[in-house]
């Protein structure tokens, strides 16, 4: 059973999700069909696990799909950089998973729950094969397959709040020219080379020299996954699609979605173009990254200072912390990509712990969580004010959490390469940060209204997920060996493909 | 619509289409077809059965539930496929052990995939029908 397994993990854990979310489809119990879910979560999780220790050791994983070899077939790659996404989504798609069954039961039709688990994993689905695919034509499939079931799930909040049906059709609509922008690349490219496998790309692509096909098939590549990673001025749909959705559709969206998207602008620059660096890439690209990047940093963030609805602040907050990410990437530095990878797996701890006690306090209330109704709300909900303490701080860059680690780092690699304005701007754009973070911290605990103290009962299978990520955030700010380790590996091995 | 002669005609017509979508769908694996044309075929003759008789009968012969549960299953049959391939110490999706020659297990995957894509395009073609048929402007859409 297990050399079985191990030889089939690169499919296994997109096929679990996959497989389960069609038996998901049909059942009509919900309470099964959350404990069938909860199940392929796990199964995919334990084989994540497992796929992180083959990695280690033997680096790069190929997997044929049908036995075609890679030029003519398509092929799976696991290494050590896919490797960080895959984990972000397995361990967030398990705990928000855990989470979201209180509050599909309250959020969405009972008729209609079954088929938003459904939907819910095959959004893992798609994102697992996203990281893990080889093939830039089956990249676009599963873009298609993750981001229109995303739509579908957003599109749900609309039994709480109809504006979801807006945001769901304007994430619909940006999504599909994004998707449309991403496969015209791809169908250049393949007019010239005659190959979709990234490695063959990869080959092929310098010997073509200064080919207007390929500037036109890198840009409009570059632009299309720009719209789904909700770069500044292309972010058009989140806030609206993060801040209807059901609740834990936006604890997986916001930890996840556009992680991986980012992890494909990566791939598509260091690895299919990364051979041709000089002639396609970055050193015009990434001025303009780095511009739009701080851009999203104070935008995000003034966005977010002056946002009223809560989780719609998470939401800007999120365009910023984008910001700091895609800014590591256009250092186009081995410390700055690392630096980038490392606020990548933390700000998806980060972000999936604020929207999840923001929810939470929201399923307690009962009302959508806005700057005057969370009044005193910290004194009811100690635990879930505890956990969201914690994630906001770490949100700011508190040191011993987390989000200390990856500003650390980003400063570090910033002023290695563009010298001292640049740590200062992050800095600036942290402090403001703070702004609406105590403006919310304030409103919880030090309000008028805290004066009558009465507690709500917190549940169990609510707060369990919230503190095991809570724990995570604190744990990796003060034992952050693995992930600055596995960041730097990752980042070393995009570096080497640039000759 | 009560008009007799479209009503007879529709009658004569619908296990034509059907037969017709058939030999799309196992004509499809060496010569032009397949599932997606196949599934389209056939999910024509129940549009036009709804079309002049009405929903609420095209509802008798092609319940919804039925219709979600074939929709599903056609997609799993699809990845079901690929996991025999798997169990059977082969990468996913590979038919080849699924026959006594390569050849012959090539041709059994290729046949019952793309008989659970027919499935599959079939019954989405149809539900997409039965919820815009069912669409009341300003009023709870309940299926």
């Amino acid at each position: 059973m297990m050399p079985f397994i191990i030889k089939n993990l690169p499919i296994l854990i997109v096929i679990t999700p996959l497989m389960f979310s069609l038996i998901v489809a049909v059942l009509n119990n919900n309470r099964l069909a959350w404990t069938l879910s909860t199940f392929a979560s796990f199964l995919t999780m334990i084989f994540t696990i497992f796929l992180c220790f083959e990695v280690s050791y033997k680096s790069n994983i190929s997997y044929y799909l049908g036995n075609w070899p890679p030029p003519l077939g398509i092929e799976y790659v696991i290494d050590r950089i896919s490797i960080i996404p895959i984990m972000i989504v397995s361990v967030i798609g398990l705990i928000a998973t855990l989470f979201a069954h209180n509050f599909f039961t309250l959020e969405i039709d009972e008729k209609l729950v079954s088929k938003t688990y459904s939907l819910w994993l095959l959004t893992i689905a798609g994102l697992i094969g996203l990281i893990t695919t080889a093939d830039a034509f089956n990249l676009f499939v599963f873009l298609e397959i993750s981001s229109l079931s995303a739509v579908a799930l957003v599109a749900l909040g609309s039994k709480v709040d109809r504006k979801a049906l807006v945001a769901g059709y304007n994430y619909l609509i940006l999504g599909a020219v994004g998707a449309t922008f991403y496969v015209i690349g791809v169908g250049l490219l393949y007019g010239v080379t005659g190959t979709l496998n990234m490695g063959d790309l990869a080959q092929k692509i310098p010997a073509l020299g200064l080919n207007k096909s390929v500037i036109v098939a890198f840009t409009f590549m570059m632009l299309g996954i720009m719209v789904k990673a909700a770069v500044f001025p292309l972010h058009i749909w989140l806030p609206n699609a993060y801040a209807y959705a059901p609740s834990p559709v936006s604890v997986l969206l916001a930890a996840t979605a556009t992680k991986v998207s980012i992890y494909i602008i990566v791939r598509i620059s260091y690895t299919i173009f990364g051979s041709s660096y000089e002639i396609y890439s970055f050193e015009s690209l990434r001025y303009i990254l780095l511009y739009l990047a701080i851009l999203a940093m104070f935008a995000g963030t003034i966005m977010a200072i002056f946002e009223k609805d809560v989780k719609k602040l998470l939401a800007h907050s999120s365009v910023a912390q984008i910001g700091y990410i895609v800014l590591g990437i256009s250092l186009a530095t081995s410390p700055g990509i690392a630096s980038s990878f490392i606020h990548l797996i933390n700000h998806a701890l980060i972000k999936a712990g604020l929207f999840m006690s923001i929810v939470a306090m929201g399923y307690y209330t009962l009302k959508r969580i806005d700057v005057k109704t969370i009044a005193g709300l910290g004194r009811q909900l100690p635990i879930t004010f505890f956990s969201f303490v914690i994630c906001a701080l770490s949100l700011a860059g508190l040191p011993l959490t987390v989000g200390f680690i990856s500003k650390l780092y980003l400063i570090k690699a910033a002023y290695m390469s563009e010298g001292i304005w640049l740590p200062f701007l992050i800095l600036v754009s942290s402090a403001l940060s703070l702004i609406y973070i105590w403006k919310l911290i304030e409103g919880l605990w030090y309000s008028k209204k805290s004066l009558k103290i009465e507690k709500i009962r917190e549940l169990p299978e609510i707060y369990l997920p919230l503190l095991v990520i809570t724990f995570l955030n604190i744990y990796f700010g003060i034992d952050a060996g693995l992930i600055i380790d596995n960041s730097f590996i990752a980042s070393d091995a995009l570096m080497s493909g640039i000759r | 619509m009560d008009n007799l002669i479209l009503k007879v005609c529709t009658k004569v017509l619908f296990t034509p289409i059907i037969l017709f979508g058939l030999y799309v769908q196992f004509h499809g694996d060496f010569g032009p077809g397949g599932g997606f044309q196949a599934g389209v075929i056939v999910a024509a003759a129940f549009i036009l059965y709804a079309m002049v008789f009405s929903v609420e009968d095209c509802k008798v012969i092609m319940p919804p539930k039925l219709n979600f549960f074939l929709l599903a299953l056609g997609a799993f049959l699809y990845g079901f496929v690929g996991i025999i391939g798997l169990i059977l110490g082969d990468p996913y999706l590979s038919y080849d052990v699924l026959g006594t020659t390569k050849e012959a297990g090539q041709h059994i995957g290729i046949l019952l995939v793309e008989f659970g894509v027919g499935l599959t395009v079939c019954n989405v073609m149809i539900s997409l029908f039965y919820s815009f048929a069912n669409f009341n402007f300003g009023k709870k859409n309940n299926d």
